[in-house]
């Protein structure tokens, strides 16, 4: 039994420390809506996630009251729209728009699945689909995509990862009067998982029941005041305390998400316990590395301390939830989080350093605002960077980078809300077009070979 | 169905009377009550049994809430599992 110590831990936590459910996201199957005709197919696609979906924002508030923990977001995520709308891929924008207007209509945050899986090859039908993304990502406000280009399995899809590049910079012009916008809607993963319930890169797996209930819970600043207690310990130490840590937080996302899903009448799918910054103060991954040790975000020493508070964080996690998924770890997207931003803006965090951080953390280059003049290809050059990171080290890898129209480093560019704000930084300005034109596919590496 | 009730902020006359007073006007039961006072800072911690209430947990929560408010303190309701989610194995 709890003492009154633990419970007033407990409410330091939620109050001071900014712990909470990050996001329940809803998995919802489309595959029973395809139909002969886009019209009917979208029709039957808002209906059913009205249908499926008509209670999430209500049990959503009534948790978070009987709880005391606030729940941040409520979202959705469906089967890739690709597969959906596979007989008539031109019209694909219609059931992307259906989307958007029954996420309007329950009131949640985002909808992610607007997604097409292409890491060993692209199907025609796939092609056109991909062509449509940057068109509704301008028309829609809440409907996210993804594209996976490669998989440790499969090797990386480099005729996709050519396209990916020039369907960001279109992106970004569309959505130009928003600085590029679009972009911070669309991730290209490596090794997509399938029932990752963070935004903007989650989608419901083909593999997954039919209606799903994952939840992501987040706490960095939970982590970090925890690490303020014990400034003089041993990273044994350290890497125990946020374990510790990790377990308690992670044990509220498991009750919120069973309960969840059992007043929705869906399936327990996953808890996601990622750090997850926000550009509020005391919400920052990259203050938990400084306070590990670090003058500054980016400096040497970086990657290590971050390798161990991804791992620590799993460790934590794994033993207080019975099924852990999505992408457990620590998010590093550069305009969300108040110290990156930081480390960014005095120039002490580049993209080299933050390419680095992804070989260990749990995500990808992550809200990077780059010059709106980059190439097409440097981008994809880019992406390709980020997949071999991804492929070799069998972990998830994402890039979701935004060529700021009209703008270069020195400016700053302002998202607004979540989204934070970001510094443009630089990108090598080397050419890598040569590369990307080749195409064809990058052979899975040998330790795929596992059958 | 037991709950938790956390009432903080600066000590002063009947604190104690008030929340009592206003759960029981609720149909809620107080079944044990730890308190202390930490430099003029007061922390009351009540576990209680909600099975008699006539609402909804979360709009028994808000209902605290306003209470806390409308004395000058912080009086939060939260179901007792997270509590027992987090602290216990």
């Amino acid at each position: 039994m709890w003492n009154k110590f633990d419970v007033l831990e407990t409410i330091d936590m939620i109050e001071r420390e900014h712990l909470d459910i990050r996001t329940i996201t809803m998995g919802i199957s489309l595959l029973p809506c395809i139909s002969g005709t886009p019209e009917k197919t979208a029709s039957n696609v808002y209906e059913l996630v009205c249908r499926r979906a008509e209670n999430i924002v209500h049990v959503a508030e009534q948790l978070a009251g009987e709880y005391g923990i606030p729940i941040v977001n409520k979202r959705v995520s469906v089967t890739p729209v690709s597969l959906i709308c596979a007989p008539f891929p031109e019209k694909a924008i219609m059931i992307g728009q259906a989307l958007d207007k029954a996420a309007d209509n329950l009131g949640i945050d985002f909808l992610g699945g607007y997604s097409a899986l292409v890491h060993k090859g692209t199907a025609d039908y796939e092609k056109l689909f991909i062509e449509s993304i940057p068109e509704l990502l301008a028309s829609t406000k809440r409907v996210c995509s993804s594209v996976n280009i490669g998989s440790s399995k499969s090797g990386i899809n480099m005729d996709a990862v050519r396209q990916m590049g020039e369907i960001v910079k279109r992106t970004a012009d569309l959505t130009k009067e928003q600085d590029g916008l679009g972009c911070a809607k669309l991730v290209i993963f490596a090794n997509a998982v399938e029932d990752n319930p963070f935004m903007a890169g989650a989608f419901h797996g083909v593999g997954e029941a039919g209606c799903v209930i994952n939840v992501g819970v987040s706490g960095p600043g939970v982590v970090k005041h925890a690490l303020e207690n014990i400034p003089h310990a041993n990273l044994t130490e350290v890497a125990e305390m946020i374990k510790r840590t990790a377990f308690k937080i992670t044990r509220t996302g498991q009750l919120i998400a069973k309960e969840a899903a059992k007043r929705l009448g869906a399936e327990f799918g996953i808890v996601d316990l990622s750090l997850a910054p926000t550009p509020v103060m005391g919400d920052s991954v990259a203050h938990i590395l400084e306070e590990i040790g670090l003058e500054c975000v980016g400096g040497h020493g970086t990657t290590a301390a971050l390798a161990m508070l991804n791992d620590a964080v799993k460790k934590g996690g794994v033993m207080a939830s019975s099924h852990v998924g999505g992408l457990s770890g620590a998010f590093i997207p550069v305009s969300e989080d108040i110290g990156m931003i930081h480390a960014a803006e005095k120039g002490l965090l580049n993209i080299d350093k933050l390419e680095a951080m992804t070989a260990v953390c749990s995500v990808g280059l992550d809200m990077i605002a780059i010059p709106g003049k980059t190439p097409a290809s440097t981008i994809s050059a880019i992406i390709a960077d980020e997949a071999a990171i991804g492929m070799i080290n069998n972990k998830t890898t994402a890039v979701r980078v935004i060529p700021v129209p009209g703008k270069d480093v020195g400016d700053t560019v302002e998202f607004g809300g979540l989204l934070g704000r970001a510094p443009i930084i630089p990108v090598n300005p080397t050419d890598s077009s040569k590369f990307i034109e080749r195409g064809g596919r990058i052979p899975a590496p040998i330790h795929s070979n596992k059958n | 169905m037991r709950a938790v009730v956390t009432v903080t902020g600066k000590d002063k006359k009947g604190i104690i009377a008030e929340v009592s007073g206003f759960l029981a006007q609720k149909g809620v039961n107080v079944e044990d009550i730890s308190q202390t006072i930490l430099q003029e800072y007061f922390a009351m911690i009540m576990l209680v049994d909600v099975s008699g209430i006539k609402t909804e947990l979360s709009v028994l929560a808000k209902e605290c809430e306003e209470l806390g408010k409308s004395i000058g303190m912080s009086i939060r309701l939260q179901h007792e599992a997270i509590f027992n989610a987090m602290h216990t194995i």
